[in-house]
């Protein structure tokens, strides 16, 4: 009895020290700059204005939350988060089942599908831009020309959409990656007895399929939404968040306050606002996987 | 494995189709890496003589190997400084599991929602105040704090897999824990600790929030340097592609090579 108890405190003491260096520093990494960004936020302060910051309460919130831009942003940041979901997470689903079907080269084209999650945002932004949707000399201009279509001027008349294209082509590949794991543990003997009851494609899918996915593209939302929420690169290679503020997102706006107009109070209050946001959806991604850790 | 007996042709014509539209701009850029500037901008065409002018020109101004080599230092520096702090804390989540463990995971995943840019301006500060800012050293660290919740979590994810006796009679031969991770664990989880460090790797290279905002001429990685080309400045889309060509392959193929123990690492093992 006594040595199992103190067996057990040593234990924990183990690893308690195992763990210690990536806890603390982790604290560290979360507690420092969550606790500046919320102390920034309540003062006046701005790097290119003399004077020290000064303690200014909630002004920052409430100019913030005065300011069209914020509104805009916010919608656009849904906009841009919601379209990208529906079209890489119905997309990727598709294409799930598609890719688990039997054919010649499948490893092959399945390798293909998913490469541009490989690709770096700012390249992928940058093939998008320039040899796909430029005006003029792009692989999408001379598609249209061809079948006797008027050019489009991409990111002029349509930001938002080719924004959206540009990520989706990204994330796409994401959801694929993730369900085509998921799928592999779809019972073949079901699917089976499925078909012989008379079931037809579009019914497994429906019945089948889509239940035994549901956990997986669940975490595919969560996750993307997360990193959805702050695109940022993508915007800033493209359009830089224009025309006007046509495609500036919650993101790209703190980083205007921040690092072009060196509001730092303001930024800080933008960014607490994103923080809370994230978070909402955080938690619900969170309890998903500790669901799977009871298991 | 395949939940289809009867032979359908269409299948494979259709799931080739897809895969060859979403690979396409990979392709082109590929292909324009091999054109001449001309070429480049000309009617999009398949049939071109192919040079390697812009890879030369590209590889012989300075900048280029620079900035792949800073990506090359700060992705696998980070790695390596992740997998030191995630493998103790790793193995003792997963053989020596204490009331808390579970929550400590799940705080270190809760760690990654935080959105970057919500703490942009005290990491830019803290940068700016420690000399770190366009510095390696500095996305060094933050990448490696970027990744190490993910790593923690893929290692465990692999570690709780292995057969837990081999650990326990190497402990019984009076085995340390030094010993223990050194000579047992990590020889047996090589393989996972190995895909781990790919994915950290591939999400070190392809980072472009804080490169791009942190960075300068110096410490820019190629995330950063690539950016550099979308200036208004005239169009050199061979250059560009060659430079890209350049800095995505070694990711797509470390992608390709990895991607089915990647899953476990995105999803934080919720999908293995």
């Amino acid at each position: 009895m006594r040595t199992r108890a103190s067996g057990r405190t040593v234990g924990g003491l183990r690893s308690l020290s195992l763990q210690a260096p990536a806890v603390t520093l982790l604290l560290l990494w979360m507690l420092v700059p969550l606790g500046m960004t919320l102390w920034f936020s309540f003062q006046h302060y701005n790097l290119l204005m003399p004077g020290d910051p000064s303690f200014v309460g909630l002004e920052n919130y409430r100019y913030l939350f005065t300011d069209p831009s914020l509104w805009r942003a916010m919608g656009n940041t849904l906009v841009m988060v919601g379209w990208i979901l529906v079209i890489s997470v119905g997309g990727g689903t598709l294409l799930a089942v598609l890719f688990q079907q039997e054919f010649r080269g499948r490893g092959i084209a399945r390798v293909l599908a998913i490469s541009p999650f490989f690709v770096m945002p700012t390249v992928s932004a940058l093939i998008w831009k320039n040899m796909m949707m430029h005006p003029s000399n792009g692989v999408l201009a001379w598609l249209m020309e061809s079948l006797g279509l008027p050019a489009i001027d991409w990111f002029s008349w349509i930001p938002m959409t080719s924004v959206v294209i540009i990520v989706s082509w990204q994330w796409l590949p994401f959801a694929l990656l993730i369900l085509l794991t998921a799928i592999q543990s779809l019972d073949d003997d079901q699917v089976e007895a499925a078909r012989m009851d008379g079931a037809g494609p579009v019914a497994i899918f429906r019945f089948i399929t889509l239940p035994h996915l549901k956990r997986a593209i669940s975490v595919v939302i969560m996750i993307e939404m997360i990193f959805l929420l702050t695109i940022f690169a993508e915007i800033y290679v493209t359009t830089s968040g224009g025309p006007g503020l046509a495609t500036t997102n919650l993101a790209f706006l703190i980083y205007i306050q921040a690092l072009l107009d060196f509001d730092v109070g303001m930024a800080s209050a933008g960014g607490v606002v994103a923080i809370i946001l994230a978070n909402i959806v955080a938690i619900f991604l969170v309890r998903a996987v500790a669901r799977n850790l009871e298991e | 494995m395949s939940t289809v007996q009867t032979k359908r042709p269409w299948v494979g014509v259709l799931a080739w189709l897809v895969a060859l539209v979403i690979f396409f701009p990979i392709f082109w850029m590929l292909m324009t890496g091999f054109k001449t500037e001309a070429d480049a901008v000309a009617t999009p065409s398949l049939f071109f003589t192919p040079t390697l002018e812009s890879y030369v020109e590209v590889q012989g101004r300075a900048d280029y190997p620079k900035h792949a080599l800073n990506s090359i230092v700060v992705s696998f520096g980070s790695t390596l400084f992740a997998l030191l702090l995630a493998i103790p804390a790793a193995y003792s989540m997963a053989f020596l599991p204490t009331k808390r463990t579970k929550g400590t995971l799940l705080w270190m995943l809760s760690t990654k929602m935080l959105p970057p840019v919500g703490v942009l301006m005290p990491i830019y500060l803290l940068s700016r105040d420690l000399g770190l800012l366009d510095t390696r050293t500095g996305l060094i660290i933050i990448y490696t704090m970027m990744n190490l919740p993910i790593v923690v979590w893929m290692l465990y994810t692999f570690f709780k897999d292995l057969p837990r006796d081999i650990l326990e009679a190497g402990r019984m031969d009076g085995a340390s824990t030094f010993q223990e991770v050194t000579l047992l664990l990590m020889p047996l989880s090589l393989p996972g600790i190995a895909s781990t460090g790919l994915l950290s790797i591939i999400l070190s290279w392809n980072e472009a929030f804080w490169s791009l905002n942190l960075t300068a001429s110096n410490a820019a990685p190629l995330t950063a340097y690539i950016a550099s080309f979308s200036s208004p400045e005239g169009l050199f889309w061979a250059k560009l592609s060659a430079a890209s060509t350049m800095a995505i392959a070694p990711i797509l193929i470390f992608g390709w090579m990895t991607q089915k123990q990647m899953v476990r690492g995105l999803t934080f093992g919720a999908v293995k």
